[in-house]
């Protein structure tokens, strides 16, 4: 075992934590009030490479690891919530699934431009109707010669407005429910695609979150992903790989509420003297903080197994699952030690709190976490 | 980072497993309703070279590392709780011995800790006024001549009734400031009077016993370390102590967890088995989630230790989320098999009161909590 980081994660640690702290942090507090799509940082993090860090250099990434990945993830979420998941969605979600179900044909045409940040992904799994249920797709795709004809609408996308690609699912064989569904790239330019007002949210609110409406889309065969009924399989693979780069986003944004609360709790003085003093305050920070380095060590396990291809459903489960509660347990603990400040904001706490919230949710509730390692365990 | 076990690692694993789970799991209810002394288990591990595995082979110990250590004692403590921390105490003491002693008292000492032939090693800093306050010890060494002459009580001894050497904490000096010194008291040395063995609730094998010193007389070659020396080596012990304790308790858990989930496969109710219930899964997966993650810690703060790189921190943060995770899952295993749980046929409550122990010692919770507050608010702060 070594649990020393490599030249390479140091490296990207260091890098993508001065990017974060210089150009995105300061921009947070405007970008969760305004909701506006932070472009310029978009374009900042392609030069970076951070677009598609642990896609090989041949198809426009980083070449780097998926601990490298995790890292990267966590540094850009401590400054920014929405701006990591915007990262995430592109990384884990859009290029993943073409590196590794692609052919050679598509990974050129679209993997290359999404991974080098020329372009972005989106993904397209989630229906009004089919959430934790992913298997009961509603969309169709009825293969009409070269053609599969698309229709149905996908709801809850993140960066659906600012998407070039779209990695989607659609019910190619309705009888075979969840062994029916077959993946596909969209292009979002395709007639017939239309992009819904973005929700308005809780938090994270400089990420677009759309629904993506698809009408009569006409997506030629050779932008099938895999085959015919292998799309269940690409999205739950897919999901995998994004859990731990939801897991890493969890683990920034609950550093965030730490290190905000230790700076103010040194500074704030009642009865006299510094809060930090009080043993209350410190346990709530000495929790955050164990909690905080727990979830990290699940998700670079997860992220080496997938690295090293090895199975690593549980594993991400286990990450994401920790993470995630950890998140939303910091953020809780963030808004308290600020007391009536946490909840004011000119603070960052209680933007913490609501960004923290979704991490429990999206790529997987809670309980379908708690569903996948159970299963595991039981099949043991 | 890489989280391959190296060949030896996942050896001493397979090996200490297979001797867990074969010859110690199956005597431990009764190790535990007869709070009798596993005589028989730790002659096995020393036979094994598993009594001396922190310190070197020329004092006759397997220096596998830490994180060996960990693994071991991990699958020791699934087997049989109390075989775990009599272990995990006399491994500390020699660790400590090889540390701060000089060569005379590691030839003493160490090779009988390791063979465990003439007893096992103890340590003695905890009094009836010094608790987590490990500072305010009163129990005093005053020098005479060419000895130190001991007065004190100890409390909450674990091993300190078949201890070949006993690591003592005693006040030396009274000046500006408190000077703490560790005494090295051999078994049976005159004027060290062993109490009776605490009733407890748990970890009933293992023996927990108070010790008097009256006018305890020792040789001033005696001192481990130098004068005043002893508050640092009993907190450096402790840091190691305390990545010990946390493994012990994943063991615990792990074992509460195995038979929680096998129970729940095989226990039918309305017309199924509860493992298809959500309920059940979801607190199976907590309770996986959480020791994992125990496990992570431990073996990041072992990595730490064995590579000379400050651990204390990351020590506190495995045993308070590795004791207090390992207290929960012991807990929801009770649960899991529900009446069944609560009765001694059935091993879960005897490791719900195994496990109880680890979240108050070698350090509560709350001073885990400490010690990590304090370095997160700088080392001078609060």
């Amino acid at each position: 075992m070594v649990f020393d980081l490599t030249e390479e994660q140091q490296m990207i640690q260091d890098m993508a934590r001065t990017f974060a702290q210089k150009e995105v942090l300061p921009k947070a507090a405007e970008l969760d009030e305004t909701g506006r799509y932070p472009e310029e940082l978009v374009r900042q993090m392609a030069e970076l490479g951070l677009m598609g860090v642990a896609v090989p250099e041949e198809y426009g990434g980083a070449g780097m690891d998926n601990i490298c990945y995790a890292i990267a993830m966590e540094e850009i979420s401590r400054a920014c919530a929405s701006t990591g998941v915007i990262l995430s969605v592109n990384n884990s979600l859009a290029c993943d699934p073409i590196l590794r179900f692609g052919t050679e044909e598509q990974k050129e045409k679209y993997l290359t431009p999404l991974a080098s940040g020329k372009k972005l992904g989106c993904f397209g799994l989630t229906e009004p109707g089919a959430g934790s249920d992913a298997g009961s797709q509603k969309t169709t795709a009825v293969r009409n010669g070269e053609h599969y004809v698309v229709n149905g609408t996908k709801n809850f996308i993140t960066n659906a407005p600012q998407a070039d690609s779209c990695v989607l699912f659609a019910m190619t064989d309705r009888e075979k429910k969840h062994k029916g569904i077959t993946a596909f790239i969209l292009d979002m330019k395709y007639e017939g695609v239309t992009v819904g007002k973005n929700e308005k949210k809780m938090g994270i609110n400089a990420s677009a979150t759309a629904s993506i409406i698809l009408e009569d889309v006409k997506i030629p065969v050779e932008n099938r992903l895999g085959q015919d009924g292998d799309g269940f399989k690409v999205a739950m693979h897919t999901l995998d790989g994004g859990r731990i780069g939801i897991a890493a986003q969890a683990v920034g944004i609950a550093r965030a509420s730490l290190e905000d609360a230790l700076a103010y709790a040194k500074e704030r003085k009642q009865f006299g003297q510094p809060i930090a003093n009080f043993q209350a305050i410190q346990w709530m920070l000495a929790d955050m903080a164990t909690e905080i380095e727990a979830a990290r060590m699940l998700i670079y396990r997860a992220a080496w197994l997938k690295d090293r291809k090895a199975r690593h459903s549980k594993e991400s489960s286990m990450a994401k699952l920790y993470a995630s509660e950890t998140a939303m347990r910091a953020g809780v603990k963030g808004i308290q030690i600020h007391g009536g400040y946490g909840y004011i904001k000119e603070y960052p706490a209680e933007r913490h709190f609501r960004d923290a919230k979704i991490t429990e949710i999206y790529e997987g509730t809670s309980e379908v976490q708690r569903m996948v390692i159970a299963s595991a365990l039981l099949k043991d | 980072m890489d989280f391959t076990l190296t060949e030896e690692q996942s050896q001493i694993r397979e090996m200490v497993r297979s001797l867990a789970r074969k010859e110690f799991a199956p005597g431990a209810a009764e190790v535990d309703e007869s709070a009798r002394f596993p005589e028989e288990n730790i002659r096995k591990l020393a036979e094994l070279g598993l009594m001396g595995m922190l310190f070197p082979a020329e004092y006759g110990g397997s220096e596998t590392g830490a994180v060996a250590y960990s693994l071991a004692l991990s699958e020791i403590a699934s087997g049989c709780a109390s075989t775990a921390v009599i272990l995990a105490v006399s491994s500390m003491v020699g660790e400590t011995i090889w540390r701060f002693g000089n060569e005379e008292q590691r030839n003493r000492y160490l090779p009988a800790l390791a063979s465990a032939t003439d007893g096992i090693g103890a340590f003695a800093l905890t009094e009836p006024e010094a608790g987590s306050d490990a500072q305010a010890i009163s129990t005093t060494a005053v020098r005479d001549g060419d000895s130190f002459v001991l007065n004190g009580n100890k409390v909450f001894i674990t091993n300190g009734d078949r201890a070949a050497v006993t690591i003592v904490m005693a006040v030396t000096g009274k000046g500006d400031r408190k000077e703490i010194s560790a005494f090295l008291v051999e078994g049976g040395a005159k004027g060290l009077t062993v109490g009776k063995p605490e009733r407890k609730m748990g970890l009933k094998g293992s023996a927990t016993v108070s010790l008097a010193l009256e006018d305890c007389r020792v040789p001033d070659k005696a001192m481990l370390g130098s004068p005043g020396e002893g508050f640092r080596i009993a907190m450096s012990a402790l840091d190691g102590g305390r990545i010990g304790i946390a493994a012990q308790a994943v063991g615990i858990a792990r074992a509460a967890l195995d038979s929680a989930a096998a129970y729940a496969k095989e226990r039918k109710q309305f017309g199924q088995p509860i493992s298809e219930f959500q309920a059940i899964q979801f607190m199976l997966a907590d309770s996986a989630t959480e020791v994992d993650a125990s496990w992570l810690l431990i073996c990041r703060a072992a990595y730490r230790k064995e590579r000379g790189q400050p651990f204390g921190r990351e020590a506190s943060m495995a045993k308070v989320f590795a004791t207090e995770a390992g207290n929960r899952a012991c807990h929801k295993a009770v649960q899991i098999l529900g009446g069944y749980g609560y009765i001694r046929d059935y091993p879960l409550e005897r490791h719900l009161r195994d496990i109880k122990v680890a979240t108050i010692y070698e350090g509560t919770s709350e001073i885990q909590r400490i010690v990590v507050a304090r370095d997160l608010l700088g080392r001078h702060g609060a």
